[in-house]
């Protein structure tokens, strides 16, 4: 296997530092020949290393939609991020909830090579909110499933909710809860307020994702579970699981880069680009999720990827389909959400970006990045770029960003020492080292 | 103005001088004069996603006299609107060579889109689209308005100063949105008369007074009440726990007709559920504009058609 010798990267945006890759591991650089046949050389300087990126919740589509992404292509848009691993969800055509689908859709991760693609198991069969799903049975599979979610779908019904943190505590696996109160989003498209009166279209109230929030909360106190509240939107959410926090609640909560960077207002346009569930806030929810990633209320930020096909945008907005892409572009969207306010430094994107979510989905590998020894996960990015905002490798089109110039780009990324993306081009798949094709 | 999307884009000057030119229409078209020569040789497409033929012949007239090139698509049995996108619909249209496409849809919006996507470079009428926009309704209620408040003297002004009582399912209606933005924009005073439920989010907001008491509203004896529809879906979804209720409420009934001052004016956008939300007697009465409305309605779209054929220029 290939030595790599990066120099003079800025090892977490901190002191700049040489970094040696060999047999798949950091290892120290003075045990690397750089003047060796074979040892590649990568100038570091001006960039920022950080471990590979993982995402917590991206929609693959693959079984079922692979016209709007497959585990290959979603796995090389990951890659073109600067991630190394992903937690597919369940809400795939089957749903992913049973042994035999999250196996499959690891097995295709494992074939395509780009990054770690870890299952999600559904919460439910079938995503309908009625019976448990094979959750033992996923747990127990090649895939080790650890994270159960209906995401696409809240699970509503608070007797089932119960009895999944109590089941899914059996096989230290964790719920990631949608939150979203059916009956008072029916046929949501927006925002609920002043902006969706004006426009006519039906509104999403807060409350709709706070209640749901709050009684999780108290069913995971009371289970004894783990509980993790995806894409949270709200000023309010925030408050609530502030609040919980502070009272020793185990329970961890994410948001998306969209939510931490775009408002409302973009859907006066009636463009169905920028309708997302939960759909897109107010300025002061964006300064809250923001203040809430700075304080740790919020864990980490996760794309919500959700590739569709152009014609599903190209309509009336109530007959778009909900979703963003965001796997791509999501370092800058944190970069000018974060940093640039001075919310976070890079070692606490790292945290928010890698270690925790690593940690939440109960993935080894990432506690103790860039140091000798550690799986060989890395994303080297230019921080002093400017982004066009193309997204080049998924299979679909809805990019939100396209009216927007974003800073940051990711150059190279290294999965367990294998390098994905070189110059900012993702490596052919054919000429990725050891995998079986 | 290349499109009328909705009431919020206009000004006070534009929406004058449409009713004005409506004016102007209605007294050489009403002359026993078939047709205007306007629009020789322009192609008008009305494109209804969604069924209303009061709204549809109304076009279809107003084109016919303006001597232009009329092909209506209807329903949901037209190639047109069969599982085909939005933007496939324009690309056809473009290809037919339409030079005003007036379009009802029941997405909200969805005149928006096909006026500014880059799809069409046609002029768009919004003739309803879902829960947003109904122009040209506010626009020949603003005009019926103004003809009986002024008749000989109603040219060049606004509606400064009139009072107007907005009744029903304010939260759901096209026709109330575009109504509140018109007549405040002509210096009306609006108030909204609803029950909690069917008031929209954000009210506070809105360039009007809200009040759920009708009674008390129509004691301050308002200029012209407008009853809107109540839609037979919205009984089902707990906006009030029945029919009955709400009539007794909020309906126009006998008594509250009876109990109203000689002036007001009683307008409702039609089609009416009567015994609902108005009374017959109330319906019928002379001071009701409501068949009125509808022969005003050919006016203003002749006025919209012949403002958006010629773009930006001012008629
Ligand atoms: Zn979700």
């Amino acid at each position: 296997m290939s030595e790599i010798l990066i120099r003079q990267a800025a090892l977490l945006g901190g002191p700049k530092s040489d970094l040696a890759i060999k047999d798949g591991m950091f290892v120290d650089p003075v045990d690397l020949d750089p003047s060796a046949r074979g040892t590649q050389l990568i100038d570091g300087e001006g960039l920022v290393a950080l471990p590979g990126l993982v995402d917590l919740h991206t929609h693959l589509r693959q079984p079922g939609m692979e016209q709007a992404e497959t585990v290959l292509s979603g796995s090389q848009a990951a890659a073109a991020g600067g991630f190394t691993a992903v937690f597919a969800m369940a809400n795939t055509q089957p749903v992913a909830d049973s042994v035999g689908v999250t196996d499959m859709v690891h097995r295709l991760g494992q074939e395509a090579g780009y990054v770690d693609v870890r299952p999600i198991g559904a919460v439910s069969k079938g995503l309908a909110g009625e019976e448990l799903a094979g959750i033992a049975g996923m747990a127990g599979g090649t895939a080790k499933v650890r994270v159960f979610s209906d995401d696409g779908h809240c699970v509503s019904d608070s007797l089932l909710m119960r009895r999944a943190l109590e089941y899914v505590g059996t096989f230290g696996g964790v719920i990631a809860q949608h939150a979203q109160d059916p009956r008072l989003t029916e046929d949501a498209q927006i925002n609920e307020g002043a902006l969706s009166s004006r426009l006519g279209l039906a509104g999403w109230p807060a409350v709709a994702e706070e209640a749901i929030i709050a009684r999780d909360i108290l069913l995971a106190e009371y289970t004894g579970s783990r509980l993790h509240l995806c894409h949270l939107s709200t000023k309010g959410s925030v408050d609530i699981v502030r609040e919980a926090k502070a009272k020793g609640a185990r329970i961890t909560a994410e948001v998306t880069p969209h939510h931490l960077l775009l408002t409302e207002e973009l859907t006066a346009s009636f463009n169905p680009l920028y309708k997302v569930n939960p759909p897109l806030r107010q300025d002061d929810d964006v300064q809250a999720l923001r203040e809430a990633v700075a304080d740790g209320t919020i864990d980490i930020v996760a794309t919500d990827h959700a590739p569709h096909p152009s014609e599903s945008k190209e309509c009336a907005f109530d007959e778009g389909a909900f979703g963003m892409l965001g796997l791509e572009v999501a370092l800058s969207v944190v970069q000018k959400a974060l940093i640039e306010p001075g919310h976070l430094d890079w070692s606490g994107v790292a945290r928010v970006l890698s270690q925790t979510p690593a940690h939440i989905g109960g993935l080894a590998g990432y506690d103790n990045p860039l140091t000798v020894g550690a799986p060989a996960h890395l994303t080297l990015v230019d921080p002093a770029a400017l982004k066009d905002v193309q997204m080049r490798y998924t299979r679909s089109g809805n990019n939100p960003y396209g009216h927007l110039q974003l800073p940051g780009e990711v150059r190279h990324t290294f999965f367990r020492g294998v390098h994905t993306l070189a110059d900012g081009r993702i490596v052919p798949a054919d000429e990725l080292p050891g995998v079986a094709k | 103005m290349n499109h009328l999307l909705g009431t919020d884009t206009l000004s006070r000057e534009e929406a004058v001088s449409l009713l004005d030119s409506a004016k102007e229409f209605a007294r050489v078209a009403d002359q026993k004069m078939p047709k205007l020569p306007a629009l020789r040789a322009v192609t008008v497409v009305n494109l209804f996603f969604e069924d209303s033929t009061r709204t549809r012949l109304s076009f279809e007239a107003a084109a016919k006299k303006l001597s232009a090139d009329v092909i209506t698509f209807q329903g949901q049995g037209s190639s047109l609107s069969k599982g085909e996108s939005l933007k496939d619909t324009a690309q056809t249209l473009e290809a037919m060579g339409a030079k005003v496409v007036v379009v009802r849809h029941a997405s909200s919006g969805a005149a928006h889109r096909l006026a500014h996507s880059g799809w069409l470079s046609s002029s768009v009428v919004n003739a309803g689209d879902g829960t947003h926009q109904h122009p040209t309704q506010a626009l020949l209620d603003a005009y019926t308005l103004r003809e009986r408040l002024y008749g000989e003297n109603a040219a060049g002004v606004g509606l400064d100063g009139v009072s107007v009582a907005i009744v029903g399912d304010v939260a759901h209606s096209r026709v109330a949105r575009s109504n509140v933005h018109l007549l405040h924009l002509l210096g009306a005073q609006v108030t909204l008369v609803a029950p909690r439920t069917l008031a929209p989010k954000g009210i506070d907001s809105w360039p009007v007074n809200y009040d759920h008491d009708f009674d008390r509203v129509l004691n301050a004896g308002p200029d012209a009440v407008m009853m809107l529809r109540v839609q037979r879906e919205r009984m089902r979804g707990s906006y009030f726990p029945s029919p009955r209720e709400y009539t007794k409420h909020f309906a126009l009934s006998e008594d509250r007709f009876a109990a109203l001052p000689e002036h007001t004016l009683v307008m409702h956008p039609g089609p009416m559920n009567r015994g609902v939300e108005i009374s017959s007697v109330a319906a019928d009465s002379p001071r009701s504009t409501i068949l009125d409305q509808v022969t005003n309605g050919v006016w203003v779209r002749m006025a919209v058609l012949y403002q958006v054929s010629r773009g930006g220029q001012t008629a």
